[in-house]
């Protein structure tokens, strides 16, 4: 960047730091103002902007430093061009509404054709397409009575930005202590720009009365590329929370790196569903997002569990595994997956089990189906801890193969240091057969209805662990991403 | 049933195959088959391993991998081989297979209610619903001597020998075809269960539905008499006859008829109509 343009880019900046904070993003800011590229200019200012308390600052500055150290990992089965993380735009403000689509009928007539396909009601249709609508959504509404009730119950469910203001003793306390920033390259570029994402604190004792979804949160939408989600269950409580949106999401941002953080306490359980649907590309493999995401849980206390279940059927390359530290003694960790490739779609996605207390129990059910062009990795580490006496796993990882252009790949890491552990471990890969299609075409289901119903049985012990409306939405889900990879 | 209505012209053959020729992996294994079929009647296709039986019978429900070379198969009328799998079965066109598949993870009734609702919807019929569908299914299980758990189970996986081929049958049962294919349906069964898949397919024999028995052995056609047996040979029809040619083929062998046909030249005049 030229001297010149820095100079006013920090004007502008300083202009922008100076403009009143209101609740959330300030609106009359204009996005395009905001230069290019990382700096610590660009860490401040988002800080700023979001009226942080200076630990906040403090955090995310240690994190950038820690990053400029860092490269990314290529390890991972996936094929992409070089990123240019100096040619990101690091704070967007809200969306401009001037290019969005006035109506449905300006949107695209296939992304309408998929939304009728999966029955979206009308009014979500709108949101989910960017169209430029002021009426205020039901979901809205729903969201304060809904609030309102779990407030009663001390329960917090709110945005990241709300929880900083409003909670910092607990964001301080909770914040990094399950995925450091120094972890690793993706986590720390999400700490220092993290834009925001979900804060859930339950506490002792408390059962949470619904399944908490992002749907029904206020400002769910531009929450934009780098999101943190932080859920906090304490002593004896539960919570069983939603991720994601079986739509096609529209999003023009190509890099998404998100981090999740889980706490339980002692006897606290926390289940976390995950539908992820981004864009996948064309089918020539245009475009697509890639999506690099840190998940991790700490069954910190005794008696507690985490369970991950993720559906994974969209972007262009997906990096993520879901993990467990089991921390506290008799603790369980579960993670529950299905993940589809279809056209040139990549995934390198599994789980983490790493055992450190006693009797410590692992779960780990992975279900990769390849289409088209596809490539599909399982990736999972168990690890079992010299402490950790009578610790046990299983594992099972089953590949499904549509067509001769795909692939599946599974990489299972055992490492165990305590002779008391049990580890199994499970694998198959297999092909939907020409006889099985034959069976259910003969039987009157076109080619289409066969496969979906194939493959929606090769993942049922998957489907099982969602709550019941994600499910159903999961298994039409599937039937629409695996359209045109047959015949 | 009156001809010409909607369940189609009972005065015309509701099959008609002439000089169907197929490869299997650039083998041929038909060599110019011919078949009339009318609707109400019974027809026995019998053979040596080999003849070309089982391809015969999954030609007719459209099994891709299998390449036709020439010939025509007219059902109803209609130009059969220019139909897609579904699209047959939704006609009515019914293959009871030797092998039925096993799909992991898919319960039985799941299946069985999504064909029957196909091909329901495909009939103009309204879609039934997960009551209707179990009060459907119960009385027709009654009927197959099966018990409930075979409803809820995944597809075919673990079940015995018989209960794949009574499971096959049910199916029958519940699609109400107009043409069905048995192919080796008596294969792997025992006495008891031979009688009870003989019965189920003996409820469904009615003057507007035909069935095409394909078997190795006499036996099943002790229960399920035929009003036509032919005999399949090298991908022909080289005799054709009515129920006592099964009884001649087991007393004398395959080795009989093809001798026979080699002396007369193939096909032999009368077949495929006798």
């Amino acid at each position: 960047m030229e001297k010149g343009d820095m100079t006013a880019a920090a004007t502008r900046l300083d202009d922008l730091i100076g403009g009143e904070y209101r609740h959330g993003f300030v609106t009359d800011v204009e996005a395009d103002a905001i230069p290019h590229g990382l700096s610590e200019d660009v860490v401040r200012l988002i800080s700023a902007k979001k009226n942080e308390p200076p630990f906040m600052l403090e955090w995310r500055l240690a994190a950038f430093r820690h990053w400029l150290t860092m490269t990314e990992p290529d390890w991972a089965t996936v094929r992409h061009p070089p990123i240019d993380y100096q040619d990101i735009i690091y704070y967007s403000a809200p969306k401009s509404r001037a290019n969005a689509p006035k109506s449905l009928d300006e949107v695209d007539p296939e992304l309408l054709r998929v939304y009728e396909k999966l029955g979206v009601p009308l009014k979500e249709r709108e949101m989910l397409a960017g169209v430029a609508v002021d009426a205020v959504f039901d979901s809205v509404s729903v969201g304060t009575t809904f609030k309102a009730k779990l407030a009663e119950l001390g329960i917090i469910f709110c945005s990241f930005s709300e929880a900083v203001q409003e909670h910092p003793e607990l964001v301080r306390r909770y914040l990094g202590s399950v995925v450091p920033y120094t972890d690793n390259f993706f986590a720390a570029l999400n700490s220092a720009v993290f834009s925001d994402g979900s804060f859930c604190y339950i506490p002792r004792g408390v059962r949470c009365p619904m399944e908490l979804s992002t749907y029904f949160r206020i400002n769910a939408k531009d929450t934009g590329q780098f999101e943190r989600t932080l859920i906090v269950a304490e002593e004896g409580a539960y919570v069983s929370y939603l991720e994601g949106c079986t739509a096609p999401m529209r999003d023009e941002n190509q890099l998404h790196a998100a981090v999740v953080e889980l706490v339980a306490l002692d006897r606290a359980r926390i289940k976390y569903s995950t539908v992820q649907n981004w864009y996948p590309g064309d089918k020539e493999g245009r475009g697509g997002i890639y999506n690099f995401v840190t998940k991790r849980g700490d069954c910190r206390g005794n008696d507690s569990r985490i369970s991950w279940t993720q559906v994974e059927t969209g972007s262009a390359i997906t990096w993520k595994y879901p993990s467990c530290i089991l921390r506290g003694d008799n603790s369980v960790g579960e993670f529950y997956s299905v993940a589809l490739t279809n056209n040139y779609q990549q995934a390198d996605t599994g789980t983490k089990m790493i055992h450190i207390g006693r009797n410590t129990k692992s779960t780990i059910v992975s279900k990769g189906i390849s289409a088209g062009r596809g490539q599909n990795a399982y990736r999972g580490l168990v690890k079992i801890l010299k402490s950790a006496d009578g610790a046990r796993n299983y594992s099972q990882c089953d590949s499904l193969l549509l067509g001769d252009r795909c692939g599946a790949h599974t990489f299972p890491y055992i490492e165990v240091k305590n002779a008391t552990a049990k580890v199994e471990h499970e694998a198959s890969t297999s092909r939907i057969g020409e006889d099985q299609l034959f069976y259910c075409r003969q039987r009157g289901l076109s080619a289409e209805d066969a496969v979906s119903m194939i493959v929606n049985g090769f993942c049922r012990e998957v489907f099982k662990e969602l709550p019941m409306e994600f499910a159903v939405e999961a298994q039409k889900l599937l039937g629409v991403s695996l359209e045109g990879s047959v015949g | 049933m009156v001809p010409g209505n909607a369940m189609g012209d009972n005065s015309k053959p509701l099959l008609e195959v002439r000089d169907l020729a197929v490869r299997v992996d650039g083998k041929a294994i038909l060599r110019g088959l011919d078949l009339t079929v009318n609707a109400g009647e019974v027809h026995a296709i019998m053979g040596p391993n080999g003849s070309g039986k089982s391809t015969f019978a999954q030609v007719l429900a459209g099994r891709e991998a299998f390449t036709v070379e020439r010939g025509d198969v007219r059902y109803d009328g209609r130009d059969l081989l220019s139909l897609a799998p579904e699209e047959r079965a939704r006609e009515g066109v019914f293959l009871a297979f030797q092998y039925p598949v096993e799909i992991p993870g898919v319960s039985n009734v799941y299946l069985l209610k999504a064909a029957v609702n196909s091909v329901r919807k495909h009939r103009g019929l309204p879609e039934l619903d997960a009551m209707e569908f179990l009060a459907l299914i119960r009385a027709r299980m009654k009927l197959m001597e099966m018990s409930d758990e075979l409803l809820y189970r995944a597809v075919n996986e673990g079940f015995s020998g018989g209960e794949k081929k009574r499971n096959e049958i049910l199916q029958m049962a519940l699609l109400e075809p107009r043409l069905a294919i048995l192919d080796e349906t008596d294969s792997g069964l025992d006495i008891d269960a031979l009688q009870v898949v003989s019965r189920g397919i003996n409820a469904l024999r009615s003057p507007e539905r035909a069935l095409i028995l394909v078997t190795h052995y006499q036996r099943l056609l002790d229960h399920v008499v035929p009003d036509f047996v032919h005999v399949l040979s090298q991908g022909r029809i080289v005799k054709s006859g009515g129920k006592e040619l099964a009884q001649e083929l087991e007393q004398r062998g395959y080795g009989w008829i093809e001798a026979h046909a080699a002396d007369d030249g193939v096909p032999a005049p009368e077949a495929g109509r006798p």
